[in-house]
């Protein structure tokens, strides 16, 4: 019943779209004031999504298996949060919160942009809502939620174990909020390219925007990471993965247009590029969208193929890039007359370098990513490009990069001498020399790591100086800042120091080396509700005679019918212990995966730190 | 008309990625390394099943006669329902069954046979899975037809109907 | 004049550590650098199916014959194709690929430049 209230409620819904827009091209041509219609139908619209998408919740929840999409993804065993959360975890309940989303920020745009010329904000919700109904036709024509199934089912097939897992069920609502900001972004871009309204009143008011959707795009990658690293068992976060680039890439240039933004909202300056960049972060989003859904793409987490839909999204994809180049061709006016000088040393230079490595980065991603695709439609050759082509291509620019972020924001606008040479100097020394002393006392004859740890702990230290001695000025920028350095420094330290041991041990046995001695004692059976666990419990002694008892699982779940290796995480500041457990073909002993992973929690910590940079850029009272 | 090129150049790219994507859709994305030639068949000395008699590759396939063969295991699951093809084919006059037996237990493997009967007329052991690397194999069960000491076809998963009417036609 | 004395320090550096890079255990660097082609975006060295466990005791039987990483690269590709290999090599097929982001690089830098040289203009 509920999938049936959920099924008209959508289709209602996506009739409003026609309403929207015809009233609001009617509106256009007489815009004194907002046709109050159009945002009561912008604000039914979002309404009735909500309706839709509490239907197929409701669906989930009652495990009611006439609905196709709960019976190909649920169980009646399914703990109730999961069977909540399920509800996003598959391609048609997704990509109606995508809708959902998309119709709840055009409502919020609406609210606060009351300050803004009418025209604008008539087309930008006239944009919105071109690609609301793409999602509309795309929903309803290839990827219902509410498709009918008789006879009905007795029992559904479950959702996969890997994904009943508390991160992994709100990582997607983040993301998607992150995506969706994007959106509005770009249909204001186009809406005020279209009218001549590039300007530092507009920069102002899209800041916010580009913040939000920032601040949800960050969280929503780190969620997605940490989700890699607790639920996978390989101790990795990052795998340079295509779905992982894929949400990487409108993150970059996002983070980008944060900057150039601010440099707009200051000065009249890089209009054209703050344009493009809007576009392409939300054209990078449904690039990504595209690429994990249509299965063109080989990966850990993509949906189910489907070509058709991924010729939907292929040809939705480029028609809003065709629109966008065609208006952008069109309409926007470089503004000659504007002063543009810009002196080279000055903030707005460190902002444009950063812009240079930024797109650098972007394009290494891009490239790796869909180059593959290329290869194999043009000559049939199959490549794989994987984490090492990316950490050489990134990792050694980062080095400049650092520098510049240490520097760039000391620089004062326009023009200025660089002040406290003193500070800036030493500074710079104490982090070789810290760097020198801790790369020499391991025997590692990294000179090139000596160097990246140097220039990341100068960014470290300056910040910190920043944060204690400037206090509030600028604290968003420190903040996000000294957050990056703490996180290249992380990963840098994590890379170096972790170890692993792998060995292979049956009940009862013990692995000694000269510092850990790791006993295997026993084996538990447990039963849940929707699986069986086999619990291992492992004593590991350090050289310091420190004992930790942790206990891998190994998990037979019923429907799917898949067993996973669950690992057992013990975190503190320092470091973190993985140990996984696994069966190995024919034989009756385990195979032990036991690390020390160090300053994993700093990892985490200084990416929310970063978001907290942006985040408290939200309050930030404007100075002259 | 100078700045029109820009325009018109960013229109055509953008057209050009268009067309790949499209095409990249239709192109099946399960990578199988792929035989456009007929491959010779690795040589390497392995020992029988049954016996712990180490044999060279050479003495297998050295018959005027197809050979086809089967990377099978106790464990594997699609090997139990691909095994009524390998009985049919075993049947066959001018065709041969080897078997290789793909990281098993031997216990677990003689009962698998005396349960599903044996279809092989020898069967190579390959406890560590290094021999189904020479071919070339990533998993179980995978089958190679062979004639001539070269590779005609390489089949990846189980066998069904469609395939054995195929190697029907490519024997005779 | 400071920059660009730092940018060529960088270059330096980079083309040192190309030529220094050392990993700890060639096994471990090998197997990493290996797709687990039955696996969905693994490493061979993370995963632990079947066919990884395989490849690592292929990799070290042939580390032990005295096979370089090269070699062995060489002996996968032979039975596979170049997809088990993570780190695509620099052949006619990649040219573009390793060749395009620094090009992109350049193209950047070309901008940058060219708003400073319009600015003393």
């Amino acid at each position: 019943m509920f999938s049936l209230i959920g099924f008209y409620s959508l289709v209602l819904s996506s009739s409003l779209s026609f309403l929207i827009i015809f009233f609001s091209i009617k509106n256009l041509k007489n815009s004194k004031v907002f046709d109050k219609r159009i945002i009561f139908f912008t604000f039914l619209q979002f309404f009735l999504v909500l309706i839709s998408f509490l239907g197929l919740i409701i669906s989930f929840i009652n495990s009611d298996f006439s609905n196709e999409t709960v019976f190909n993804h649920s169980h009646t065993t399914k703990p109730l949060f999961y069977k909540i959360t399920g509800t996003w975890g598959n391609h048609e309940g997704s990509l109606l919160l995508w809708l959902l989303v998309l119709t709840l920020f055009i409502s919020l745009f609406i609210i606060k942009s009351r300050q803004q010329p009418t025209r604008y904000r008539i087309l930008t919700l006239l944009f919105q809502q071109v690609i609301i109904i793409g999602f509309f036709i795309f929903l309803l024509k290839t990827s219902s939620p509410f498709n009918y199934i008789f006879p009905i089912p007795t029992e559904g097939l479950g959702l996969n174990p890997i994904l009943q897992d508390p991160a992994l069920a709100i990582h997607p609502p983040i993301l998607y909020l992150g995506y969706v900001g994007s959106s509005i972004i770009f249909s204001s871009a186009l809406s005020a390219m279209s009218l001549n309204y590039i300007s530092r009143e507009w920069a102002s008011h899209i800041k916010y925007w580009v913040l939000v959707s920032w601040i949800f795009l960050t969280l929503g990658i780190l969620l997605g990471s940490i989700w890699a690293y607790y639920e996978l068992g390989w101790g990795g976060f990052w795998f340079w993965d295509p779905v992982e680039n894929v949400s990487l890439m409108p993150w970059l240039a996002l983070t980008t247009l944060i900057h150039c933004v601010i440099v707009l909202e200051k000065r009249l300056i890089l209009t054209s590029w703050v344009v493009i960049l809007s576009i392409s972060t939300f054209t990078l989003s449904m690039c990504g969208t595209f690429l994990v859904r249509s299965g063109i793409l080989n990966s850990v987490h993509t949906f189910a193929n489907d070509p058709e839909r991924g010729l939907f999204i292929l040809i939705f994809l480029f028609t809003l890039i065709f629109l966008s180049l065609f208006i952008f061709f069109f309409f926007h006016k470089e503004n000659h007359k504007i002063n543009n000088s810009v002196s080279l040393i000055s903030k707005e230079t460190s902002i444009i370098i950063n812009n240079w490595f930024m797109m650098y980065f972007l394009s290494v991603i891009l490239v790796g990513t869909v180059y593959p695709i290329f290869l194999d439609v043009i000559s049939s050759e199959k490549i794989s490009v994987g984490p090492p082509f990316y950490n050489k291509l990134i990792i050694p620019f980062l080095i400049p990069f650092l520098f510049f972020m240490t520097i760039g924001p000391k620089l004062k606008w326009i023009k200025s001498d660089i002040k406290d040479r003193v500070y800036l100097v030493s500074f710079f020394l104490i982090s070789l020399l810290l760097s020198i002393l801790i790369i020499k006392n391991l025997n590692l004859k990294f000179l090139f790591n000596t160097i990246l740890i140097t220039f990341a702990f100068y960014l470290f230290f300056i910040t910190l100086r920043d944060f204690f001695v400037i206090k509030n000025k600028n604290l968003s920028q420190i903040v996000a800042h000294f957050g990056f350095s703490l996180f290249i420094l992380s990963i840098l330290f994590n890379n170096i120091f972790t170890t692993e041991i792998i060995t292979n041990l049956k009940v009862g046995e013990v692995y000694t080396s000269k510092k850990i001695q790791i006993k295997f004692e026993n084996i538990n059976q447990k039963q849940s509700q929707n699986y069986k666990s086999f619990i291992g419990k492992f004593s590991i002694e350090n050289d310091k005679g420190n004992v930790e008892i942790m206990e891998p699982e190994l998990r037979i779940y019923n429907q799917p019918n898949i067993i996973t290796s669950e690992a057992d995480i013990k975190t503190n500041l320092l470091s973190d212990r993985f140990i996984t457990m696994n069966t190995v073909q024919s034989q009756d002993y385990f195979n032990i995966r036991y690390q020390i992973k160090p300053f994993m929690f700093w990892i985490w910590l200084s990416v929310l730190l970063i978001a907290t940079g942006g985040f408290l850029r939200l309050f930030k009272r404007y100075e002259n | 008309m100078k700045i029109k090129i820009i325009p018109f150049f960013i229109i055509i790219l953008f057209l050009v990625f268009f067309g790949v994507f499209f095409k990249g859709l239709k192109n099946s994305n399960i990578y199988v390394p792929s035989y456009n030639f007929e491959k010779e068949i690795p040589s390497f000395t392995v020992s029988l099943f049954d016996s712990n008699n180490e044999i060279n590759s050479d003495e297998i396939f050295n018959e005027n006669k197809y050979y086809l063969m089967n990377i099978w295991s106790s464990w594997c699951v699609p090997c139990r329902e691909e095994h009524q093809y390998l009985m049919e084919l075993s049947k066959v006059k001018n065709l041969e069954i080897i078997g290789l037996n793909y990281k098993d237990n031997i216990a677990n493997a003689k009962n698998f046979l005396d349960e599903l009967k044996n279809p092989y007329s020898s069967i190579i052991s390959d406890p560590d899975g290094l021999i189904a690397i020479e071919w070339g194999a990533y998993g179980v069960p995978e089958s190679f037809l062979i004639y001539n000491k070269k590779i005609i076809k390489k089949i990846v998963g189980p066998l069904n109907d469609n395939l054995v009417i195929e190697i029907s036609e490519l024997i005779k | 004049m400071k920059y660009f004395k730092f940018f060529l320090i960088i270059i330096f550096v980079f083309i040192f550590q190309i030529s220094n890079a050392v990993e700890n255990d060639l096994g471990i660097k090998i197997t990493k650098n290996l797709r687990c082609l039955i696996c969905q975006g693994q490493s061979v060295y993370d995963s632990d199916s079947e066919f990884a466990n395989s490849v690592k005791i292929l990799v070290s039987q042939k580390l032990k014959e005295g096979f370089s990483e090269k070699e062995i690269y060489i002996f996968l590709k032979d039975k596979y194709g170049e997809w088990i290999l993570y780190e695509p090599e620099f052949n006619k097929n990649t040219y573009f690929l390793w060749l395009l982001p620094v090009f992109m690089f350049l193209l950047g830098g070309a901008i940058v430049f060219k708003i400073f040289i319009l600015k003393k203009n």
